[in-house]
């Protein structure tokens, strides 16, 4: 059960190098917001899966609940800047 | 092999395969109100399905109650942000894409 683990999360990373291509040449400002909130909501699995492996569950899911509070603030008060910027 | 584990392998399979199809979605199509269609639908729904399954592989302790939050929370927070996210792109007028051919 820990190798499935193992093998999500590198699947998991081999995904964000593809969102991170779109992140780096994204021809606008928001197609680079875009593949930022991708990339958090996985690094969100990523850190839970960390935390089943090293069997530190309690940990790992108050950093991981307090890591989506933040990506999703962090979106919208990108969203927010880009609105007002003319 | 528990009736748990099978459970949450099922979900966290499902998950990988929504966070694939955003991910080809985020890549492949042509303007950006399109990938944010792809990521906005299909991440919220790989991450409620991965959450699930961890929140499975846990069993029924607190700390599985709090990943079925997050998931809750994703579930809600993911397309206000995309909602933010394409409202502040229409506003800095960024066009929608539109085939060339039906141009109206």
């Amino acid at each position: 059960m820990i190798s499935f683990l193992y093998g999500i999360g590198i699947g998991l990373c081999i995904l964000t190098l593809f969102v991170l291509y779109r992140g780096i040449f994204g021809p606008g400002v928001f197609n680079r917001i875009a593949a930022i909130s991708a990339i958090g909501t996985k690094t969100l699995i990523l850190l839970l899966i960390m935390g089943f492996i090293y069997n530190r569950a309690d940990m790992f899911v108050d950093i991981s609940m307090v890591y989506a509070l933040l990506n999703f603030v962090g979106t919208l008060a990108a969203a927010k800047y880009l609105e007002m910027e003319k | 092999m528990s009736i748990l584990h099978f459970f949450s392998i099922l979900f966290l399979l499902g998950g990988l395969f929504f966070f694939i199809t955003a991910t080809a979605g985020l890549l492949r199509f042509p303007g950006f109100f399109t990938r944010l269609h792809a990521t906005g639908k299909g991440d919220t729904l790989a991450v409620s399905l991965s959450l699930i399954g961890l929140a499975f592989y846990e069993g029924f302790t607190l700390s599985s109650l709090k990943i079925l939050f997050i998931a809750v929370f994703m579930f809600l927070a993911q397309p206000t942000a995309t909602h933010a996210i394409s409202r502040a792109a229409i506003k800095s007028g960024l066009k929608p894409w539109m085939k060339k051919d039906e141009m109206t």
